[in-house]
């Protein structure tokens, strides 16, 4: 049987697509499951920085579309999970540089590999975020809790809905609860109000998250932090398991004398 | 003001154009002012020239396209009572008769379908007011999405930020309506937007404009609004028996 192909998407740019792409594919890999990461911001590449194997690529998905390398050649094994891939995005190259039929393909063969192909959609509603969800069965839409960002995510399930008819989840990334707790920051359940899309992820805002990134070590291994905890309740529900979505709590007083927040 | 050139209505069929002014040039002018005033919403639509028993010759068609085709408008039929304007539309490929099955007048990105409304014939006893057809739409509208009709326009369902009603008549949102309405769009002051929650980014009715207060609670409460003496008001719903 196929995998699935899921597709992380905002609109808005900045709002953590990589970061959830890298910490949603470490935690399904985690949990056992086969797969393949495809970085579909070409251009811009980043998803290999954050998992840590940049100094392992040789090809890109743009070397296999133009046939200079086979599909496992364009693939980098991660250095932590032998079942977990990287198909990275070529950093020299207009975002133009892919069609959406061969976005399509590429995903179709990475699906046939793997229990999850999980794309990193571009920033922007133009080609290159079309290209990225078109293959998609399910599109995880990222939202941080501003009002830019959850606008532009309504148009993200907007286009979605009308063009492709593709089922969305929200995910609502970098919440500060101490702010959310004094009002002056969007609470989630106003965000899912809005966007009248399911939850399956709510992301406390971690300076931790940016650390583990630029180390290539995404925070979804330190499962002792809540945002690491968060990344795996993801993937857990993306395995149809039901986790409930535990309150995100202001640090405590300690922890801010500490500094850590 | 200046005495009306032309009126204009939104039907099921298409925007009507029923010149006023014995003027051609009056009724060019004032075409072109409505079509400036509120290009978005005419924007890609078709117009049906009511024209009485005035005369449309070549030259007055020619005109009239040309002004059209700079709003991406499409002169659709010329309805007539004289023999010679019907003739000249003839043979310009134009319909003369509106055909009895109508069809929706939304903008070309548009993708409402919209169904045939029945014909209403009242039966029996003292006739009541058939009322006025609409657009019902159910879904929510997201930003970057819009319904433009020059009827009514009721949506079951929100309105998001980002996201415009413009309708012909009243807008009626059985939601919440966070977006911008523009009812009354092609010069109704009488049409009315009503929503269950009225928080919108901003009202239009006719020509005029509104906004909410910016310390406005969002509260689920019904709401009207209207034009009052020259402003829109906002009552809510309960003192409006
Ligand atoms: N929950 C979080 N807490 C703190 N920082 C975060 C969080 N999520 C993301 N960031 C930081 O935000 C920045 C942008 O994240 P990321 O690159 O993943 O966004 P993106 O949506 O992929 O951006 P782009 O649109 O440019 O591709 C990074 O520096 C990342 O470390
Ligand atoms: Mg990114």
């Amino acid at each position: 049987m196929a995998g699935k192909i899921i597709t992380i998407s905002s609109g808005k740019g900045g709002v953590g697509k990589t970061t959830i792409t890298a910490n949603i594919g470490l935690g399904l890999a985690m949990l056992g499951a086969r797969v393949i990461c495809i970085d579909a911001d070409i251009g811009l590449r980043n998803l290999d920085v954050m998992l840590g194997l940049e100094n392992r690529i040789v090809y890109d998905i743009i070397n296999y579309i133009e046939g200079r390398c086979r599909f496992r050649q364009a693939l980098v094994r991660d250095k932590r999970f032998p079942e977990l891939f990287m198909m990275p995005a070529a950093q020299t190259r207009a975002k133009d540089a892919i069609s959406i039929e061969q976005m399509k393909s590429v995903a179709h063969e990475a699906a046939q590999m793997v229990d999850y192909v999980l794309i990193d959609s571009p920033a922007g509603i133009e080609h290159g975020f079309r290209c990225a969800s078109a293959p998609a069965e399910l599109v995880l839409v990222v939202a941080n809790p501003e009002i830019a960002s959850v606008r532009d995510a309504d148009r993200v399930v907007g286009l979605l809905e009308a063009e492709t008819n593709t089922p969305a989840r929200l995910i609502i990334n970098r919440i500060k609860p101490e702010m959310v707790q004094r009002k002056e920051m969007l609470a989630p359940e106003d965000v899912v109000d809005m966007l009248a899309i399911d939850l399956i992820g709510l992301i406390p805002e971690d300076p931790e998250i940016l650390t583990a990134s630029n180390r290539g070590n995404p925070i979804v291994l330190n499962n002792g932090s809540p945002a690491g905890k968060a990344f795996l309740d993801i993937s857990r529900r993306l395995q149809g398991e039901d986790v409930p979505f535990a309150p995100l709590k202001p640090p405590s007083f300690f922890q801010r004398l500490l500094g850590s927040h | 003001m200046e005495e009306m050139a032309l009126t204009l209505k939104g039907t099921q069929q298409g925007i009507v154009l029923r010149p006023l002014s014995d003027s051609w040039d009056d009724v060019l002018q004032g075409l072109e002012n409505a079509l400036q005033d509120a290009e978005a919403f005419f924007r890609g639509g078709r117009l049906i020239a009511e024209m009485g028993r005035q005369e449309l010759t070549k030259e007055k068609l020619a005109s009239l396209r040309a002004i059209l085709d700079r709003y991406d408008m499409e002169l659709w039929a010329v309805l007539s009572d004289n023999e010679q304007t019907i003739h000249t539309a003839r043979t310009h490929g134009l319909r003369t008769r509106l055909p009895g099955e109508t069809v929706g007048m939304l903008p070309k990105d548009q993708s409402i379908a919209v169904a045939t409304p029945p014909d209403v014939t009242p039966s029996g006893g003292a006739r009541p007011d058939p009322g006025e057809y609409a657009l019902v739409v159910q879904r929510t509208l997201r930003s970057g999405q819009s319904i433009k009709y020059p009827g009514h326009v009721i949506l079951v369902g929100d309105v998001n930020p980002g996201a415009e009603i413009i309708a012909g008549g009243h807008i009626i949102v059985w939601g919440k309506m966070r977006g911008l309405a523009h009812a009354g769009a092609l010069g109704d002051e009488h049409a009315l937007i009503c929503a269950i929650e009225l928080t919108p980014a901003q009202l239009r009715i006719a020509g005029y404009f509104g906004r909410p207060p910016e310390s406005r609670r969002r509260k689920l409460a019904p709401e009207t609004a209207r034009v009052s003496e020259g402003t829109i008001v906002v009552e809510p719903w309960h003192t409006r028996k």
